[in-house]
C-alpha cells in the first residue's frame, strides 16, 4: 500500500492540478488571441491524458488493495470512511467523462465551448482530492463511530466527512498537488530553456505554471505551520516522533536535522526552546514527549520521520525563495530573470517539489504507526490473514517499476516528437481539420 | 422494502453498468487481440480504438462504484471474499493495471516501437481479466466464500467447475457485447467490410456464450444446488427473458436489422445478471451471509442512497453528453478507419 500509494500520490497531485494549469493556458489563447498558449493547452491536455489514465489505474488498484492488504480493516471500518469514497466516486467519474470530453473536443466543439467543459474537470479534481484526503484525516482523528471496539454499530456521516483533522490536512494536501504540478511543468520548460530553447512557447510554459506554484508555496507553509501546531494538540506522539522529543517537558529545543536517539537528537543545529515556542507562542509551553505513552505505541524510525518532517519544511522554504525571485523580477522588469542560475534553479524544483510531497506522506503515515486507525486499531490487526499476498505485492512493485519507466519514456516520446515537427496538422488547436471530412481521417500514421 | 436491501440494489445497479459498458470494453479488447497486429487487422483494430477512445476510461469507473458500494454497505462480506479470493482478485487487479496502461500507451505513443507490446498487453489483459473476475463470481455464488478474514480454502475457492465456466462465461459474454457494439460502430464508419467481420463474430461470440450458459446451469445442478434450485424458480423469468433476448439478437444479426440488436443484446446480459441477483437474494454470501445481517449501519446506508441519488442526478446526464457527443462525432479519437468506397 505504502508503495502503490507513494506512486499513486504523485499522479494524483498531477490529476488534481494539471487540469487547471491547461485551463489557464487555454483561457489566456483565447482570450489574448495566443496562438502559443494554446499550444500549450493542447499539448498539456495531451499529457494530462496519459498522466490521468495511468492515475485511474493506479487508483483502482488502491481499492483493490482495501480488500487484498487490510480486509480486517475495511470489514470494520469500510461503513465507517466508505461514504467518503462514495462521494469521490461521483468526482472520478465527472472528472473522467469531462477529462474525455475535453481532450477529444479540441477540433470540433466551439472554442469557449470547449473551454467551458474543460471546468468540470479542475472541479471535480479538488472535490475527489477533498474525499480521499478526508479519509486519510480521519484516520488520524478517528470520530463519529460507535462502539469504540468490535464491530461498529452506530454511525455518523457528517462526523467522519468532517474531523477534526480535515481543516488542515485537506488544504495542505490540495495546495501540494497544486504546488507540485506547477515546479514540475516549470522544471521541464527550464530544462528546454537551458539547453537553448528560449522561444517565447517555453518562457510562457515556464510562467504560467510557476507563478501559480509561487503564489500557493507561502499559503502552503502558513497551512503547514497550522497543521503542526494542530498535531501537537491532537496527535502529540506523532508531533513527538516528529521532533525527537523524549520526554514531556517546556522549553524543549527545535532541532534541524539530526539523528533522533534514545537520549535526544545526535547532531543536527539546536535552536533552545524553540520548539516550545513554534507549538504555543512561548517558551514555557509543554510539549508532549514520547515517554507519554508505552514504547510499543511510539511510532517507528524516528529519525526518517524527524528528517522527513525537516526536508518537506527545508524544501517549502527553499521553493518559496524560488518564487520571490521571480516575482522580484517580474516586478522590475517584466520578464522572468535572465540568468542560468534562476533556470537551474527552477529546473531542480519539480524534482524537489516531489520530495517534499513523499516526505509529507511519511510524516503522516509512518508517524500515525502503529496505528492505522489512531488509538482505535493497530497496523498488525488490520492486515490479511492470507499467506501468499506478499507474491501479489512483489508482482505489484515490478509492475508499477515498469509502468513508471513507461511513462516517463512516453512523456519524453512526446516531447521529441512535438520540437522535431515543428508545425504538424496536430498542432492547429482550433477548427476544422485541414481536408478531412468528418469521419476519415488523414495519416497520423 | 429495507435500505440494506436499496442497498443491494444500488449495489447491482453498479454490476449491471459494469457487466454492459465494461464488459463492452473488455470484448473490445478482446477482438483486438484476435485481429492480431500485423496489416490484416489494421482496420478492425483502428475501428475499435476509435470506440473506445473517448469512454473507456468512464467505464471503468463503474469497477471502482461496485467496489466502494460494497465495501460501505457490506463490509464484511467484502473483507470476506477479498481475503479468500485473493489470488483471482490480484490477478485481475493485475490485468487492469497492464490493461490501462497498455491502453494509455498504445492510445498516445501511435508511433512507438513499443507499441505492439502495448497492444498485445492490451488484449491478453482485455481476456484476462474478466477471466478472473468471473472466476470470483463463481466462487461468491457457489457458496465458497466463508464469513471472515481469509477463512475459505485460497485456491479451491476459484479453481473449480463453476467459477471456472462462469470465467469463460464472462469471457464470452464481453466478446459478444463487444461484437454487437462493433457492428453498429462499423455500419456509423460507413465500412461495409467491418460490419460483416463483426457480425460473422458477434454470431460466433453467441453461439459460444449459450453452449457455456447451458454448460453452466448442469454444474450448477451438481455444484451450487442452492443457486440452481434458485434460478429454475425465482430467477426462471429472468433467465427466460435472457435466453429470448439471446435469440433475438442472432435473429437480427442474421437479417442485418439495423435497429434493435443493440438493445436485445444489452437485455439479454442484464436479464441475466438480475437473474443471478434475484437467485441470491437475500444472500450476500448464499447460506453463509444474508444482506440484513451484512448490512452497515442504517446512518450509512442512508448516506450512502442519498450519494447515489446525487449521482444519479449528476453522472447519468454527464455520461449521456459524452455518448452523444460521441455519436454526433463532435468529439473523437484521431483516427478512424476510412470507409468503403
Ligand atoms: C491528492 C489527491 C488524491 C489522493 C491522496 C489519492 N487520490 Fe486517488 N486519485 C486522485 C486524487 C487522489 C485523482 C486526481 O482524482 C485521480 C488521479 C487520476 C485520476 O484518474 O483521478 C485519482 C484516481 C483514483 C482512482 C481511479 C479513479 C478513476 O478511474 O477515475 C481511484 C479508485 C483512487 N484514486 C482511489 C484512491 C485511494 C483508495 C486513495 C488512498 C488511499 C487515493 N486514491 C489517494
Ligand atoms: C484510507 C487509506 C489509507 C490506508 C488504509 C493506509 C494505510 C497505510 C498503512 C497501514 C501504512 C503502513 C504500511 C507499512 O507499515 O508497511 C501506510 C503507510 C503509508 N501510506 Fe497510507 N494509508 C492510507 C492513505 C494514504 C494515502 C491517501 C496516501 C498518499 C497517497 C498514503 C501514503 C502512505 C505512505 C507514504 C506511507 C508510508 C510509507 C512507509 O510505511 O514506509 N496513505 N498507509
Ligand atoms: C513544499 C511544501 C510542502 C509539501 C509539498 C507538503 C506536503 C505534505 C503532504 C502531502 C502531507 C500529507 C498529507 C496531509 O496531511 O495533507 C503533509 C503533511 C504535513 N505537513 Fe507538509 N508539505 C509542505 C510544507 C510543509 C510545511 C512548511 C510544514 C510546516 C511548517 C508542513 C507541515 C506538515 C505537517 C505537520 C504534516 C502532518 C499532518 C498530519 O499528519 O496530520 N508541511 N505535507
Amino acid at each position: 500500500m505504502a508503495f502503490t500509494l507513494g506512486f499513486h500520490i504523485v499522479l494524483a497531485s498531477l490529476g488534481v492540478a494539471f487540469p487547471a494549469m491547461m485551463l489557464i493556458a487555454n483561457y489566456r489563447g483565447l482570450r489574448r488571441a495566443d496562438p502559443d498558449a494554446l499550444l500549450l493547452a493542447q499539448r498539456w491536455s495531451k499529457v494530462a491524458a496519459v498522466t490521468f489514465a495511468v492515475g485511474a489505474v493506479t487508483g483502482t488498484v488502491l481499492s483493490f488493495e482495501f480488500g487484498l492488504l487490510w480486509p480486517a480493516f475495511t470489514s470494520r471500518f469500510g461503513d465507517v470512511f466508505g461514504v467518503l469514497f462514495a462521494i469521490e466516486g461521483i468526482f472520478f467519474f465527472l472528472e473522467a467523462i469531462f477529462f474525455a470530453i475535453y481532450i477529444y473536443g479540441w477540433k470540433r466543439l466551439s472554442p469557449w465551448a470547449h473551454f467551458w467543459t474543460g471546468v468540470p474537470i479542475a472541479v471535480t479534481g479538488l472535490g475527489g482530492a477533498f474525499s480521499v484526503v478526508a479519509v486519510n484525516s480521519w484516520m488520524n482523528q478517528p470520530q463519529g463511530f460507535t462502539p469504540s471496539s468490535g464491530d461498529v454499530t452506530k454511525v455518523e456521516p457528517l462526523k467522519v466527512i468532517f474531523n477534526r483533522a480535515v481543516p488542515y490536512e485537506v488544504p495542505h494536501m490540495i495546495l501540494a498537488a497544486y504546488l507540485v504540478t506547477g515546479f514540475l511543468i516549470a522544471s521541464v520548460y527550464a530544462v528546454g530553456m537551458l539547453r537553448g530553447r528560449r522561444d517565447r512557447y517555453h518562457r510562457l510554459g515556464l510562467l504560467i505554471p510557476l507563478t501559480v506554484a509561487a503564489i500557493v508555496t507561502p499559503i502552503q507553509f502558513a497551512v503547514g505551520d497550522t497543521a503542526a501546531r494542530s498535531i501537537a494538540d491532537d496527535q502529540p506522539v506523532k508531533f513527538a516522533a516528529m521532533e525527537c522529543v523524549q520526554k514531556t517537558a517546556t522549553h524543549v529545543t527545535e532541532y534541524l536535522g539530526g539523528r533522533c536517539t534514545s537520549s535526544g537528537v545526535k547532531g543536527g543545529i539546536g535552536i533552545p526552546g524553540f520548539d516550545s515556542f513554534l507549538v504555543g507562542w512561548s517558551t514555557d509551553t509543554q510539549v508532549t514527549g514520547l515517554d507519554s505513552v508505552a514504547p510499543d505505541d511510539r511510532p517507528p524510525a524516528n529519525t526518517m520521520l524527524h528528517l522527513s518532517f525537516d526536508a518537506m519544511v527545508g524544501i517549502c522554504t527553499a521553493l518559496i525563495g524560488l518564487g520571490l525571485w521571480l516575482g522580484i523580477a517580474w516586478w522590475r522588469k517584466r520578464d522572468i530573470p535572465q540568468t542560468k542560475w534562476f533556470l537551474r534553479a527552477t529546473a531542480v524544483s519539480g524534482v524537489a517539489a516531489v520530495v517534499a510531497l513523499e516526505c509529507g506522506w511519511i510524516v503522516t503515515e509512518v508517524g500515525r504507526q502503529p496505528w492505522i486507525v489512531y488509538e482505535f486499531m493497530r497496523t498488525e490487526d488490520a492486515v490479511t490473514q492470507a499467506s501468499g499476498v506478499w507474491v501479489t505485492f512483489s508482482v505489484v512493485m515490478a509492475l508499477y517499476t515498469v509502468l513508471g519507466a513507461a511513462l516517463v519514456v512516453t512523456l519524453r516520446v512526446m516531447a521529441r516528437r512535438w520540437r522535431e515537427v515543428e508545425v504538424e496538422e496536430d498542432d492547429v488547436p482550433y477548427g476544422p481539420r485541414p481536408g478531412g471530412s468528418p469521419t476519415v481521417v488523414s495519416g497520423a500514421q | 422494502m429495507s435500505s440494506a436491501d436499496a442497498s443491494a440494489g444500488v449495489l447491482w445497479v453498479g454490476v449491471t453498468f459494469y457487466a454492459v459498458f465494461g464488459g463492452a470494453d473488455f470484448g473490445g479488447g478482446f477482438w483486438a487481440l484476435v485481429a492480431g497486429g500485423g496489416e490484416a487487422g489494421r482496420r478492425p483494430r483502428d475501428l475499435i480504438d476509435a470506440a473506445i477512445g473517448t469512454v473507456w476510461e468512464a467505464n471503468h469507473v463503474w469497477l471502482i462504484f461496485v467496489l466502494v458500494v460494497l465495501w460501505t454497505a457490506f463490509p464484511t462480506a467484502f473483507g470476506s471474499i477479498f481475503s479468500t479470493l485473493f489470488i483471482p482478485l490480484s490477478l485481475a487487479a493485475l490485468g487492469i493495471v497492464l490493461r490501462g496502461s497498455g491502453f494509455a500507451f498504445h492510445a498516445t505513443a501511435r508511433r512507438l516501437a513499443g507499441r505492439q507490446l502495448a497492444q498485445r498487453l492490451f488484449g491478453v489483459s482485455s481476456l484476462l481479466t474478466p477471466f478472473f473476475m468471473g472466476t470470483v463470481v463463481g466462487a461468491v455464488a457457489s457458496g465458497r466464500v466463508p464469513v471472515g478474514n481469509a477463512k475459505g480454502d485460497p485456491v479451491s475457492s476459484w479453481l473449480n467447475p463453476v467459477s471456472l465456466l462462469v470465467g469463460a462465461l464472462f469471457v464470452a459474454t464481453c466478446a459478444y457485447l463487444a461484437a454487437v457494439f462493433l457492428v453498429s460502430e462499423a455500419r456509423r464508419a460507413g465500412a461495409a467490410d467491418l460490419e460483416r467481420y463483426f457480425t460473422v463474430r458477434a454470431l460466433g461470440a453467441a453461439v459460444v456464450a449459450g453452449v457455456v450458459g447451458v454448460a453452466g446451469i448442469v454444474v450448477l445442478h451438481s455444484d451450487a444446488r442452492y443457486l440452481y434450485d434458485r434460478l429454475t424458480h425465482e430467477g426462471l423469468p429472468l433467465v427466460i427473458i435472457s435466453v429470448l433476448c439471446g435469440a433475438g439478437v442472432l435473429v437480427a444479426l442474421r437479417r442485418r436489422a439495423t435497429r434493435g440488436v443493440r438493445p436485445l443484446a444489452v437485455g439479454a446480459v442484464v436479464a441475466v445478471l438480475w437473474g443471478w441477483g434475484v437467485a441470491q437474494y437475500p444472500y450476500l454470501l448464499p447460506e453463509k451471509l444474508k444482506i440484513a445481517d451484512g448490512a452497515a449501519p442504517s446512518a450509512t446506508l442512508t448516506a450512502l442512497l442519498i450519494v447515489f441519488g446525487v449521482a444519479v442526478v449528476l453522472v447519468l446526464p454527464s455520461i449521456a453528453l459524452l455518448f452523444t457527443l460521441g455519436q454526433r462525432s463532435l468529439i473523437e479519437e484521431t483516427k478512424r478507419p476510412k470507409p468503403t468506397q
